[in-house]
């Protein structure tokens, strides 16, 4: 019998290999985190010995933290693999941004139209996502393979069922399908997996000297000049590290000394709060996270 | 469940290394809207303390419902803000929890009356189902409903839960009266076990560990009891099937086929035969990332490499040449549907298993089963949520095996053909017409034949539009025009093949469903004999007429859209019979209260309010010249 970590790896597999064959131009998302690692490297191993039969797609918010990015392009020049970078240029024209517009903005007009806008560019009917059910209660609803109408929306109350793995992925010109292959992978399993297959991720996820200011509660780096400090504001280095990559305004730090994988785990296992506490935009509004999702974002 | 707060690195790699070899169990959790559904899985989170801080919060904030001191632990459960408005779980949402041995995937499905769809969906999954009774009310409808359908999802292992011990006062006679009644019905099902344990998901009693109120019962707990069950669907011992899923070919030296076992294990050296071709060959690889396999067992998703240049693509199946599957082009199955239009019979549909799509019509239907009370009924068309025993023939042979013995191979989706969504899903129970080799009885004077002899194209020229858009007429007027040019033609007129081949048909949706499919055959086998044949017909729904475009070849059907406004066809009424249905002495009149849906691509459309007749029927000659169909 397969181990649970062998069993996930296989559905993965199997939901990424039936988007090879069925959808007419697939994409991947790759948001540079751990699941996208994880997602990624499951990738390499369905098609194997084939690359990916399809692109990664970044959108950039202009607003990652460097290292990301430096991330993102080793990984690509080390497994060979084809990269589009989109930008909201309409966004990036009327400089927006997190600290001059709020979050909410940011993201609506950075993150979800600018998506948008890049499958709409290059026709993808297709896009993988690394969302997990675990995350998030609206996710945990959402099918495998998601439809999303011709202007990109989803309807919670109009999913398609999806039984066995017979996926429908039949879609209209204009329409597509976000597929998730990680739906069903917890935080651990992600973590494990990240061990067990010796995974690189992004160094932020480990603790180190980082200069850090404290807003109403959350710590936030400083990764860059653009961030405005208020009167009196000065930043601190302390040792901290990343549950959680996003916009780097908008992710807190906590403070950790975990510098390998199996002392973030130990941390992992023995937190008192879930990841996405990290994440300021899950906040804002009680059930924000559907909102954004019926709207388009991932 | 977490390790201790002071938990040591070295610790945590033993930890890992342990978890490494935990196994998955996905179950289903299914009651009555108040059975606590919810507040059980809540239970099991909460207890096993996988709930985090800052979700219990949120918990705080949304709940409002819950009671006093106790947090609302369905509320963490029920996703989406619109179902937590009204109260109820409406679909299918999945949990995560793990323990010491197991990851468990949750499948929360609703017991309201209306989504048996939904349940139906998260059974389909799972190898266990816990069947949750509320112990005030005992075993109801909605407790035989779940357990049937669970039974025909081929789940083999049930956990019959009886929740609020608590509110009848942890009473032994109440639990084994409910137990008694359960099993008077569900040993019909067929189940390969049934655990009873008595519950209270709100007190936490038997769900994780022991109750100290019901020294009477010394079972195991239902946490216990999902750890130690064990589900192996002897998937491993069944004979090896690879449904193709993708095939590999990175440059001209590599070439193989990318898919999951569904059963069975393979080896390097084995013979497989390839179905449904019946070719054989040898297994000469198993590839994978991690380095090639000595074997590889049912779960795993591989890539075969095989010792011989066959033609093998997405859909085949590679078994085992000592036992390979059948094919068929026609089986009987269980079929659940899942969409508000219900099922018309004959009207083609896309079949989607084992990653084969072929078009398929349920041709007969015969009966639907009263899921409360497992009754047999005749009928003629499947509602929501409705389950059908019906018998379905599809467009080409399909490699299968019974639902029973492999899901995969047997379990399958129906998907609309115009809208995309999955209408249905359906079990294999047995094929009909089965065949391990099949072969077309081969006729010399063939199509081509006749069509050289013919100087002519046969093809169907198919004129839709609403009832006076002129169809008729401009249908006439090509065929003078053809049969001038020395072309053979027939004309099947709606109106006409009413009088005789369709007089016992109505004009229901079955009814018309039925109707195209006569028309369409009738002109399928003229075309086959080599004529042109016009047929005139209202054909309201894009989905009948494209069944008529699937029966002939690529190319021999146009669809001629007659564009004429309703205002129009209306004012010349040249049979009164919009007079009529306006008046309401006819039902189901095309236009006034029953929809025409417009060609999305017609071949041609021809506007009769800026072209005669005459110039219409010269344009569609004309489009035949183009397309080569006459000299």
């Amino acid at each position: 019998m397969l181990t649970h970590l062998q069993a996930l790896e296989a559905e993965s597999i199997h939901i990424m290999r039936e988007v090879a064959a069925e959808a007419r131009k697939p994409v991947m998302l790759y948001s540079i985190g751990k699941d996208s690692a994880v997602m990624l490297h499951l990738a390499m191993k369905a098609f194997y010995p084939s690359k990916p039969p399809f692109p990664l797609l970044h959108v950039d918010t202009t607003w990652k933290f460097a290292e990301m990015i430096a991330f993102r392009d080793q990984t690509v020049k080390r497994l060979g693999l084809d990269l589009l970078v989109h930008i909201n240029p309409q966004g990036l024209e009327q400089g927006i941004g997190p600290f001059s517009h709020g979050s909410a903005v940011h993201t609506d007009i950075m993150k979800t139209q600018a998506l948008k806008q890049a499958l709409d560019e290059h026709g993808f009917d297709a896009a993988f996502g690394g969302a997990r059910r675990d995350e998030e209660k609206s996710r945990a609803k959402e099918r495998i393979f998601s439809f999303r109408s011709k202007a990109h929306r989803w309807d919670p109350k109009n999913q398609r069922p999806e039984l066995w793995n017979a996926y429908n992925t039949r879609i209209n010109r204009g329409e597509s399908i976000r597929v998730f292959p990680l739906s069903n992978w917890t935080e651990l399993d992600i973590w494990q997996y990240i061990h067990l297959e010796n995974i690189p991720i992004v160094p932020l996820y480990f603790a180190a000297e980082r200069p850090v200011v404290t807003r109403g509660g959350t710590m936030i780096m400083v990764d860059d000049d653009r961030m405005p400090l208020e009167p009196g504001e000065v930043p601190e280095t302390r040792m901290v590290r990343f549950r959680t990559l996003g916009c780097y305004p908008l992710t807190g730090a906590i403070a950790s000394t975990a510098t390998s994988l199996p002392e973030i785990i130990q941390e992992m296992l023995v937190a008192n709060t879930s990841e996405r506490e990290g994440r300021v935009i899950d906040h804002d509004q009680a059930a924000s996270m559907e909102k954004k999702k019926q709207e388009g974002y991932f | 469940m977490r390790p201790p707060a002071d938990i040591q690195p070295q610790e945590v790699l033993d930890y890992l290394k342990a978890q490494e070899a935990k196994t998955l169990l996905r179950f289903l959790t299914c009651g009555s809207v108040d059975d606590g559904k919810s507040t059980l899985i809540g239970r099991l989170l909460y207890d096993s303390k996988l709930l985090f801080e800052d979700q219990l919060a949120a918990l705080d904030v949304a709940a409002g419902n819950g009671q006093a001191g106790v947090p609302d632990l369905a509320s963490l459960v029920d996703g989406l803000q619109a179902e937590q408005e009204q109260g109820i779980t409406i679909d299918v949402a999945y949990r995560f929890f793990a323990t010491e041995t197991r990851k468990f995937i949750v499948a929360d499905t609703p017991g309201h009356e209306q989504y048996t769809r939904n349940m139906a969906t998260g059974a389909s999954t799972a190898d266990l189902a816990v069947i949750l009774i509320d112990a005030r009310k005992g075993v109801l409808t909605q407790t035989r409903r779940h357990s049937y359908i669970a039974s025909l999802l081929g789940i083999r292992h049930v956990i019959l839960a009886v929740n609020k011990m608590d509110l009848v006062g942890y009473g032994q006679d109440r639990f084994d009266d409910i137990v008694s009644d359960y099993f008077a019905f569900a040993q019909a099902l067929g189940f390969a076990e049934i655990t009873t344990i008595p519950v209270s998901a709100l007190k936490g009693d038997n769900v994780i560990s022991a109750s100290t109120q019901m020294p009477w019962y010394s079972g195991p707990s239902l946490l216990e009891q999902l750890e130690a069950v064990d589900v192996a669907r002897d998937v491993q011992d069944a004979p090896f099937r690879f449904p193709v899923q993708w095939v590999n070919r990175p440059d001209l030296d590599f070439r193989g086929y990318s898919g999951t076992v569904t059963s069975g294990s393979v080896r390097p050296g084995d013979e497989v035969t390839i179905l449904p071709s019946f070719k054989t060959s040898r297994v000469e690889r198993i590839v994978t990332f991690d380095g090639d396999l000595d074997e590889a067992f049912a779960g795993q998703a591989i890539t075969l490499v095989l010792a011989d240049q066959v033609d093998v693509s997405r859909g085949d199946v590679l078994a085992c040449s000592d036992a390979p599957p059948e094919i068929t082009d026609q089986f009987a199955a269980h079929l659940i549907w899942m969409h508000d239009e219900p099922l018309l019979p004959e009207r083609s549909y896309l079949l989607k298993m084992a990653n084969q799509t072929v078009p398929a019509v349920v041709t007969e239907l015969k009966h639907v089963v009263n899921v409360n009370t497992m009754e047999q009924l005749a009928a003629k068309t499947l509602e929501l949520n409705e389950i059908g025993f019906c018998n379905l023939a599809l467009d080409r042979a399909v490699t299968y095996e019974p639902y029973k013995q492999t899901r995969e191979l047997g379990g399958f989706v129906l998907i609309d053909r115009i809208t995309n969504q999955t209408v249905g899903a359906g079990m294999i129970e047995f094929g009909l017409r089965r065949a391990t080799n099949l072969v077309w009885q081969e006729l010399y004077i063939d199509k081509a034949r006749r069509s050289v002899m013919n100087k002519q194209r046969p093809c169907v020229l198919w004129f839709t539009g609403l009832s006076g858009s002129g169809k008729s007429t401009i249908a006439s007027l090509v065929e003078r025009r053809l049969h001038a040019l020395t072309h053979r033609t027939y004309i099947l007129d709606g109106d006409n093949v009413r009088h005789g081949l369709n007089k016992d048909l109505g004009f229901t949706d079955v009814d018309r469903v039925e109707n195209i499919r006569r028309v369409a055959e009738v002109s399928s086998l003229m075309v086959d004999a080599g004529l042109i044949v016009l047929v005139s017909f209202i054909s309201p729904f894009r989905n009948e007429r494209r069944l008529a475009r699937d029966m002939l070849g690529e190319g021999e059907f146009l669809e001629i859209f007659v564009d004429t406004p309703l205002e129009v066809c209306e004012a010349r009424d040249p049979k009164g019979l919009y007079e009529k249905a306006r008046a309401g002495d006819i039902k189901n009149f095309t236009g006034i209260d029953s929809p025409y849906e417009v060609p999305e691509q017609a071949d041609i459309t021809v506007d009769t309010t800026t072209l005669s007749p005459e110039a219409a029927a010269e344009h569609v000659v004309a489009v035949l010249k183009d397309r080569k169909l006459i000299e």
